[in-house]
């Protein structure tokens, strides 16, 4: 499996994905991806940390509770605990979440794809919840979201504006928050990703789980922690149809390479 | 369980044995009377034949157990003579059948393990949980031999969605559960269901059928085999406890046909835990990876039971199991119960001496119930006890090698005569609106809906997904990948069950020849009605001997396989449904072409020949209301040679897209070749051909390919050179453009598009998925209809 590379047939490419593979920080940082149970989009993840280059990735078992030495966290795509009674719903009383909740609110980078969105609102780390999918059935597909927040530590690889393609796969994805914090988040820049039709535009057409105001991804208030929807880490590498997911890894990794010390803290 | 790889020798029976059963349990056992003979579905010789192996009347706990070892399901008793006939070596295979699942070579150090199993009857009755736990079971067998599970594909059938009668109603609930089964168990195990094939007919109103393919990846030396180990290893079940679910669900519920009282066999359906499965995976594949395991097996059908009883036979070896000492859901449960129970995602593991603690650990670390039940002993037989007091004992050959095997012979049906001097209808309509009823057929249509619900990503190595001829995954680290495909067009089989069934092979050996690789092995699921009506008897032996014509000319071994009988409803048997998955390699994944045409103005290509008639094709069906005549004829030779250029062209990167022609002919092959998710091409090949056999029949041996304009020529001079007819048949037209071809047929490709996109969402989209009549709950004892996240 080679490294990032510029996909085919994206809508605008990146304008630095696959850039900071060349980027080496002095004492490489460490990124953890937390294996819960049912966790299945784990190895995945390692994976395009490791494919983005200037990081190690290290599995993290759910049962640890401490994340010294990490520099940056993600929780992966899956179902933790099963989820037979609602997404994260269980998970949230894994021994490592109160690590993560600590790591967090110490300014660590934390990033929740998928099933880890869902756990970090049910965490309260992020607001609002992700709800049964409009239209009531689980949805795989290539998506469009377009970046709308590229100054963040998870999409600096990316110009605001870009309309990237990632797979989703979710029966539980709409996300839901009231209209206060829906206008916060936006007035605050905090919807960094956003569903879009084939045109580019936020319309109903290209909103696959009817997610308020075509939401794909949101971050904290603080700037350190992104839920998502859509997978990144499967959007790696141009012969599965789409590269565009791995601006998002190495923004990740070249958040530590500016950081001295390594660990980016807010 | 597989069938067994080489028939038993008809060996003398076992030694007279003392007088006396072991005693009855505390009252639970009555006396062996022929009521109770015939209700455990055996044949009063089959029961005669129990009798002189052991030497004795076996007690009730032992004739259970018989009667599930024996049944048609666990035995293979009118099938596995024939199977016999069937290839099973070559050069790639590592485990031909016999074992959980067959696995081959696919070069670079890589093996690959692969099983298709039906899942019919449980679905019938549940299909949510039928088809869930169908998928829960295929995985197991391919993990058990060690190999992490990276695809599942799924060959579904059903009674026709269209209509508001109850049947129709019925049909559409069946169809909806059977999908969210199958997705939400490989959703939430993470295993990608990558390709499948649906299709509809009246016979399957009463009778679905449901086939689950798995595929694992497992490097060649760390293959495990289902077998005991050396006298005194320990024998531990790990996984969920043992509960009173599916207790003779294969004796009973998949051994018989189906009729009005079948939901009353609700509670022989298990209860799937995908959570438990993904934690039984990661748990196996580490105690495979540890070494600790001498084998590895299931308990699939017939549980306990079987699971014991083949391990110790592979190994030649007895086993001696305390079923007192197993974790029970619940309190009283009898030996019978416990030895015949079916609940899902439990393993049975014999651990090398020494070693069991090993095997603990691991469990533990994944929160699995593990329990050391007995030990592999010396002495050939298969003993159960009950807290140290023996309840069975009977020789391991006995119940694994000595079930009784038949063949019979009957006479061609008389059917198949009537329907080949069946001429075609006198009226058709012009051939626009003909392709359009066609495209707007559910067996044409796209399966969108149905693959949507399917996870088809996840482990990020899907290269090419649901909706290609065949699907692609990379191999791990390499740029190589594997293709896999699942076929079968039963309509074909039940017209001329020999062609039909090596109709099947050809087509998925060409779909994998338009991904560009190579066939390595195919594994198979043969559903078929009740075997004792002389026209399934005939309808088996003529589709195993198609089989073996095209996997012999294919160079094709079968590794694995599935036989699915008693497939009948009041209505009568099913059309004979052959159902092949095959898997290939190929040799670079990256800038693969597609199925689907590339850039307006490339050459469209037709390699192979002009098809002459529609007899027995989807085109009659659907458009002329007609089912009559033969099956297109196969020639082998030229097939081979089809794919041989085709794959070759692949591998070049000489064609930017290769489309097989199967149900719907030409025209239809063209029209899916044009419909893009960014927006319909048009097609300019007005000189094409017009009449209804060249553009709807579905003769084999044909590909559409588009080139450059300028590769036009070199890819007709490979196609020469090869002995293979092809010819340029027009050019891509822009998206958004017209769809002509031949004289007649001149339609906006959008609309055709919309046509195939929306004809099963609208029959499905706003239909109650509740049970439509008052033959059960609607809501499957778990979470009915599971969201959650990948």
């Amino acid at each position: 499996m080679s490294a990032c590379r510029a996909g085919r047939g994206v809508d605008r490419a990146p304008a630095s994905a696959g850039s900071a593979s060349a980027a080496t920080g002095g004492g490489a940082a460490t990124v953890g991806v937390v294996t819960f149970p049912g966790s299945n989009c784990d190895e995945d993840a390692l994976r395009a940390v490791e494919d983005a280059g200037g990081a190690r990735a290290r599995r993290v078992w759910h049962r640890e509770t401490s994340l010294a030495g990490l520099d940056a966290v993600i929780l992966p795509g899956g179902f933790a605990h099963g989820d037979y009674l609602r997404p994260g719903a269980i998970a949230r009383f894994s021994p490592v979440v109160a690590a993560v909740e600590r790591f967090a609110r110490e300014g660590g980078l934390v990033l929740g794809i998928c099933n880890g969105f869902q756990m970090l609102t049910e965490m309260g780390l992020l607001p609002g919840a992700l709800t049964r999918n409009v239209g009531l059935r689980f949805r795989s597909e290539v998506v469009r979201v377009r970046v709308e927040n590229a100054r963040t530590p998870f999409t600096r690889a990316y110009r605001e504006g870009d309309v990237l393609r990632f797979p989703i796969a979710h029966g539980d994805g709409a996300y839901v928050a009231d209209e206060a914090t829906l206008d916060r988040l936006e007035a605050e820049g905090r919807v960094v990703f956003r569903y879009v039709d084939a045109g580019g535009d936020a319309t109903p057409a290209g909103n696959p789980n009817g997610s308020a105001r075509n939401v794909a991804g949101i971050l904290n208030e603080a700037g350190n922690v992104l839920g998502l929807m859509p997978h990144p880490e499967r959007a790696c590498d141009a012969a599965l149809g789409s590269s565009d997911g791995c601006g998002v890894f190495a923004s990740l990794v070249s958040a530590f390479v500016g950081a001295a010390g390594g660990a980016a803290r807010a | 369980m597989s069938p067994p790889a080489t028939a038993a020798p008809p060996g003398a029976p076992a030694g007279r044995e003392g007088a006396a059963a072991p005693a009855a349990v505390r009252g639970l056992d009555g006396p062996v009377t022929p009521e109770l003979v015939e209700e455990h579905g055996l044949l009063p010789e089959e029961y005669g034949r129990i009798v002189t192996l052991l030497g004795r009347p076996p007690n009730v706990t032992e004739l259970g157990v018989f009667s599930v070892l024996w049944s048609e399901h666990c035995a293979y008793k009118n099938s596995r003579r024939l199977l016999r006939r069937l290839p099973q070596t070559g050069a790639a295979v590592l485990q031909g059948p016999g074992e959980n699942a067959g696995v081959v070579d696919v070069g670079g150090g890589w093996a690959a393990a692969l099983k298709i199993e039906s899942h019919n009857h449980p679905s019938a009755v549940e299909p949510y949980q039928g088809a869930a736990t169908g998928v829960g079971g295929i995985l197991r067998d391919v993990f058990t031999m060690g190999a992490r599970p990276v695809a599942i594909l799924d060959s579904l059938r059903f009674g026709p969605l269209e209509g508001d009668g109850p049947a129709e109603r019925r049909n559409r609930y069946l169809f909806d559960g059977v999908v969210r089964g199958v997705g939400d168990y490989g959703n939430c195990v993470g295993v990608p269901t990558v390709g499948g094939e649906t299709a509809f007919a009246p016979c399957y109103a009463g009778n679905p059928l449901v086939n689950a393919m798995a595929v694992g990846l497992l490097r060649t030396g760390d293959l495990v085999r289902a077998r005991a180990g050396a006298p005194g290893s320990p024998v531990l079940a790990v996984g969920a406890s043992t509960g009173r679910d599916g207790i003779h669900g294969c004796s009973l519920l998949a051994s018989t046909e189906l009729d009005e009282s079948s939901l009353e066999n609700r509670p022989t359906v298990q209860v799937g835990d995908p959570f438990t499965e993904k934690l039984l995976l990661e748990a196996t594949l580490e105690i495979a990876a540890s070494g600790a395991a001498a084998g590895i097996q299931d308990m699939g059908a017939a549980g306990l039971s079987s699971s014991s009883a083949e391990m110790a036979s592979r190994a030649g070896a007895g086993i001696e199991i305390d079923v007192g000492r197993l974790h029970l859901r619940e309190p009283g449960m009898t030996p019978y119960e416990i030895l015949l129970s079916e609940s899902q995602e439990r393993m049975l593991v014999v651990a090398q001496p020494g070693r069991a603690d090993e095997v603990r650990a691991i469990c533990d670390r994944w929160e699995l119930p593990c329990a050391e039940i007995g030990r592999v002993t010396d002495d050939g037989r298969w003993r159960v006890l009950l807290h140290g007091e023996t309840v069975a004992d009977v020789p391991v050959r006995a119940l694994v090698d000595e079930a009784p095997a038949y063949l019979r012979d009957a006479p061609e049906p008389a059917y198949v005569r009537r329907l080949r001097g069946t001429p075609p209808p006198g009226a058709a309509p012009a051939a626009a609106r003909a392709l359009r009823t066609l495209l707007g057929s559910p067996n044409v249509a796209s399966k969108r809906w149905v693959w949507r619900q399917y996870d088809s990503t996840v482990r990020a190595a899907t290269v090419a997904g649901p909706g290609a001829d065949a699907a692609v995954l990379r191999i791990p680290g390499t740029g190589r990948g594997i293709a896999l495909t699942v076929d079968g067009n039963a309509r074909h089989v039940f017209l001329n069950p020999r062609r039909g069934a090596a109709l099947a092979v050809a087509e998925a050996v060409r779909n994998l020849a338009c991904a560009g690789a190579r066939p390595l092995a195919l594994t198979d699921c043969l559903n078929f009605g009740n075997p004792y009506n002389p026209e399934v008897t005939w309808q088996f032996a003529e589709a195993i001997e198609g089989l073996r014509e095209a996997c012999e000319a294919l160079g094709l071994p079968v590794v694995s396989g599935n036989v699915s009988f008693y497939n009948e409803s009041p209505a009568g048997p099913v059309w004979p449904t052959p159902v092949v998955g095959v898997l290939g390699v190929l040799e670079e994944v990256a800038d693969l072409p597609t199925s689907r045409f590339r850039a307006a103005g490339d050459a469209a290509i037709l390699i192979g020949p002009d098809a002459r008639d529609t007899a027995g094709s989807e085109y009659e069906a659907a458009v002329l209301g007609a089912l009559r005549g033969d099956a297109p004829a196969l020639d082998l030779d030229l097939e081979t040679r089809v794919h041989e250029v085709v794959r070759g062209l692949v591998a070049e990167r000489r064609v930017g897209s290769a489309h097989d022609c199967a149900e719907g002919g030409l025209a239809a092959a063209l029209a899916e070749s044009c419909f893009d998710e960014a927006g319909a091409f048009g097609l300019e090949a007005a000189d094409g051909p017009g009449h209804a056999g060249a553009l709807f029949g579905e003769a084999p041996s044909r590909v559409v390919v588009s080139c450059a304009p300028g590769e036009a020529d070199a890819v007709l001079a490979r196609c020469a050179a090869a002995g293979v007819p092809a010819r340029v048949l027009g050019r891509v037209g822009p998206r958004g453009g017209r769809f002509r071809l031949g004289p007649d047929v001149d339609v906006p490709a959008a609309e055709l598009a919309a046509i195939w996109e929306g004809a099963i969402p609208a029959l499905m989209d706003g239909t109650a998925v509740g049970a439509p009549d008052a033959s059960g709950p609607a809501e499957s004892p778990v979470n009915p209809a599971r969201g959650g996240a990948a």
